[in-house]
């Protein structure tokens, strides 16, 4: 072979192993990392046709409304539970820390954390949208046909819906 | 009144577009010259117009205008002025309306600064940036009106702006990072009038690198300042979160990294110019996905746009207009495009071409990562979320290589380098980097880190070699003094931008590793030790504000009985939105941050506050300060000014 069709050679070789490390790494690092997402009745029930249920242990996503009356807070630490709800079961959720600025009863959350038994999670990290009328859109999804009828719409009730984050 | 102005005002400017769009490109096939320089003036009338427009949406801003639906929902009469100008671009329509000024703008300084170009070259650029910018102009016409009244039923105050972007990070965030976006454009019409023309050549790439500059400096300084903002407003302390906003504004600026790298290549050695071509392509939709993911509402995020399908579906066909019409022309054209030149396989070219892989790779992670949960879903395959674990340790494993091959780069010739020469030079830096790096850590009081080492050894071994580099260079002109003053503007860009990257290496290995986060319960007088500060809760006061009101915590921070700083956090309530916001209290040094933000009131009279002690934080946005800085240094080079172009020159 000549030189140059030589270098060509082991460039397109070197290219192809690259790509395929990283692809490789990618699915690897993807594997671990990829939580599913459920809303408290899926939890439950199990998600999907096959209803599938989390096993305990397991990283996973809810999304939920917060029941009212049901936050409750250790008087010396950081520690707090409370209940989430979509259109059935109760799901518990606990975490010490500080709970996001918008984290209020009736409010839509989603928490991140490992499943304790078939009803608790622990969550490493509670998260709501800088925005009164969030509800995550899992959950709307499940909750589809339950009005919905966000603070500002029922006040202005011309005004379009509000828009305008960044 | 003025806000029918401003809508006539965008309508001319649309006008003009169209204008733009189809007389000087049909001008340049049909070889009429007038037509060509109609480009001119054109470019410039769009430009005016975008330009009245955005003043007549500020001046009703000012004005307190709340029959203008765009400023009732994001404004109101109590907001402080300078937040009512910006409150202008803080809505979709808004944002569009800035979009396009900007488009414009870039537009108006290609004609002015074109000189140099031939007339037809000249004319098919400015077609194609009319052609994008009617795109644009029409979506904000048709899709999404800043002006649109709601006449005869307005409310007599406005909703106020969202709270999130009452800052001063958010006056700047927008501007800068559009400028970004919107400056590949300029690198997408050069790319796409080389190819009707089928004339690629170094000459070429001269003209085309300072706009890839200058756009890429824009968009590294955009998504500094928003890391920045977010770190000062969310109130968490982190500085990136991999949102899938963020990430789309981090796909061009990577795509727009390996598309200045390789314009180096094509400009000095006349190769690599099918890539280059692609790259200035890809830079530029990548952008446009990014607006797309934004305003479609396809993906969640602190970030995004109330969602309609419309705005959505008119963004995805223009996106597949644009991306699959300028492959269409790539195709068809790129095959009879041939490199000349030959190169060995170390040579500076491999390297750079190896940077390219890098940084697409990297580039393609961010795409997937972000894309994938939407691809899950849209399949019936259950919702999910790609967090941060799976974009740190994909970058984790990508920056090791691409750091060490970023400290040799620069020291690599052209066309072909022997190893030998390298060795000593090279061996000398490995060591000093060993040393700085050991160095430093055994200041921290722990070497038991391993992130931390190597963030070190990486940035201390491409910070040291890019030092030496222009140290020797300069040696080559005799004196080291006399070499300094010798060497080209865009030498020192590029050495300053590699130290860059050595500093925020450093910065982000430091911060992830040594940063210590407590969440505490505190009453007033009570003390809490993070890292060796003691914070003591002095005060708690309700606090009363133009817009919100809230509390105010006061802190005293001592160190071994020394009193450090005193520090100011709050947590405010905005009325008109009823939403909380966190104002973080920070303390910044070089070597470290003293962070802390006041969370919510538990019972008896105490507070829970998030105290945050991080090392190196400011690292990250310094390095991205001083990538920025050099490309400003880079575009300050002479050769960029120079009329009468001379395709032999080489430095280095």
């Amino acid at each position: 072979m000549q030189p140059r069709r030589q270098k060509r050679l082991a460039a397109v070789i070197l290219v192809i192993a690259l790509l395929t490390g990283a692809v490789a790494a990618m699915l690897y690092a993807l594997q671990q990392n990829i939580d599913l997402f459920y809303t408290p009745s899926q939890l439950v029930e199990g998600l999907g046709k096959d209803k599938v249920k989390p096993v305990p242990g397991q990283r996973l996503r809810i999304g939920g409304m917060v029941v009212p009356g049901s936050v409750q807070r250790d008087p010396n630490s950081l520690k707090v539970s409370f209940d989430l709800v979509d259109t059935g079961p109760l799901v518990r959720v606990t975490y010490e820390g500080i709970l996001p600025d918008l984290f209020r009863e009736g409010q839509g959350i989603v928490a991140q954390g490992i499943l304790v038994d078939a009803t608790t999670i622990d969550a490493s990290e509670v998260l709501a949208k800088h925005d009164e009328e969030y509800m995550p859109p899992e959950v709307a999804e499940a909750m589809k046909g339950i009005k919905h009828v966000p603070p500002s719409q029922q006040t202005t009730s011309e005004a379009p819906v509000k828009e305008g984050r960044y | 009144m003025i806000a029918e102005a401003g809508q006539l005002a965008l309508t001319f400017a649309f006008a003009l577009s169209l204008l733009l769009a189809i007389v000087p490109l049909y001008g340049s096939f049909t070889a009429r010259q007038n037509m060509l320089l109609l480009a001119k003036p054109l470019a410039f009338g769009q430009f005016i117009f975008s330009l009245l427009a955005m003043a007549a949406l500020v001046y009703a801003f000012r004005t307190n205008d709340f029959t203008v639906i765009n400023v009732a929902q994001n404004s109101s009469s109590t907001l402080p002025w300078y937040y009512q100008i910006t409150a202008s671009f803080g809505s979709h329509e808004g944002s569009m309306l800035l979009w396009v000024l900007m488009l414009a703008g870039w537009t108006a300084l290609v004609a002015q600064f074109s000189k140099a170009l031939p007339l037809l070259l000249q004319g098919r650029i400015l077609g194609i940036l009319g052609l994008i910018s009617a795109g644009f102009i029409a979506f904000s016409l048709f899709m999404s009106n800043p002006f649109a009244r709601s006449l005869p039923f307005y409310p007599v105050e406005g909703r106020d702006l969202n709270p999130l972007l009452q800052d001063f990070g958010m006056i700047m965030h927008p501007p800068t990072l559009y400028m970004g976006y919107v400056g590949f454009a300029v690198a997408f019409a050069f790319a796409l009038a080389a190819l009707i023309s089928g004339r690629f050549d170094s000459v070429w790439a001269r003209w085309v690198r300072p706009w890839a500059l200058s756009a890429w400096l824009f968009l590294t300084l955009g998504i500094m300042l928003g890391s920045w903002w977010a770190y000062n407003e969310l109130g968490w302390g982190g500085w990136w979160f991999w949102d899938p906003v963020e990430n789309a504004s981090f796909m061009p600026w990577l795509a727009g990294t390996a598309l200045i790298h390789s314009l180096a290549v094509t400009e000095k050695r006349g190769t690599f110019k099918s890539w280059t071509v692609l790259l200035a392509l890809a830079a530029f939709a990548l952008s446009l996905v990014g607006a797309f993911l934004v305003r479609s509402g396809v993906l969640v995020s602190v970030h995004s746009f109330a969602t309609d399908p419309g705005r959505g579906l008119y963004l995805l066909a223009f996106l597949l207009v644009v991306v699959g019409g300028s492959l269409l022309l790539y195709g068809s054209r790129m095959n009879s495009v041939r490199s000349q030149a030959r190169y060995q396989l170390f040579s500076r070219e491999m390297l750079l071409w190896g940077n390219n892989i890098f940084l697409l790779t990297a580039c393609l992670i961010v795409f997937l990562g972000t894309l994938f949960p939407l691809f899950h879903k849209e399949l019936g395959l259950g919702s999910i979320s790609i967090g941060e674990p799976f974009f740190n340790q994909m970058f984790y494993y990508l920056t090791i290589p691409f750091a060490l091959l970023l400290g040799l780069g620069p020291w690599v010739r052209w066309k072909q380098q022997q190893v030998l020469p390298l060795v000593r030079p090279l061996g000398l830096v490995a060591v000093a980097a060993l040393i700085v790096a050991l160095g430093v850590l055994a200041s921290m009081q722990s070497v038991q880190a391993n992130l931390a080492l190597l963030g070190m050894l990486l940035g201390a071994w491409v910070g040291i070699s890019a030092l030496a580099e222009v140290m020797l260079r300069a040696r080559q002109f005799g004196s080291v003094s006399k070499g300094l003053t010798k060497l080209n503007a865009s030498h020192y860009g590029m050495t300053v931008a590699h130290i860059g990257f050595a500093v925020l290496v450093i910065g982000v290995a430091m911060t992830k590793t040594y940063t210590i986060e407590r969440d505490v319960r505190m009453q007033e007088g009570d003390t809490a030790e993070v890292a060796g500060y003691q914070f003591t809760l002095t005060d708690v006061y309700d606090l009363n504000g133009p817009n919100y009101g809230g509390q105010a915590a006061e802190l005293d921070v001592r160190q071994n009985g020394n009193f450090v700083t005193h520090l100011h956090a709050e947590k405010r309530f905005y009325r008109i939105q009823r939403t909380v916001m966190t104002e973080s209290a920070v303390h910044a040094r070089l070597s470290r941050d003293l962070y802390v933000s006041l969370g919510e009131e538990l019972p008896d009279n105490a507070w829970a506050l998030r105290i945050q002690v991080k090392p190196f934080v400011r690292w990250v946005w310094l390095g991205g300060l001083l990538m920025a800085f050099g490309a400003l240094l880079a575009l300050a080079d002479k050769r960029y000014r120079r009329k009468i172009t001379d395709p032999g020159v080489s430095h280095a």
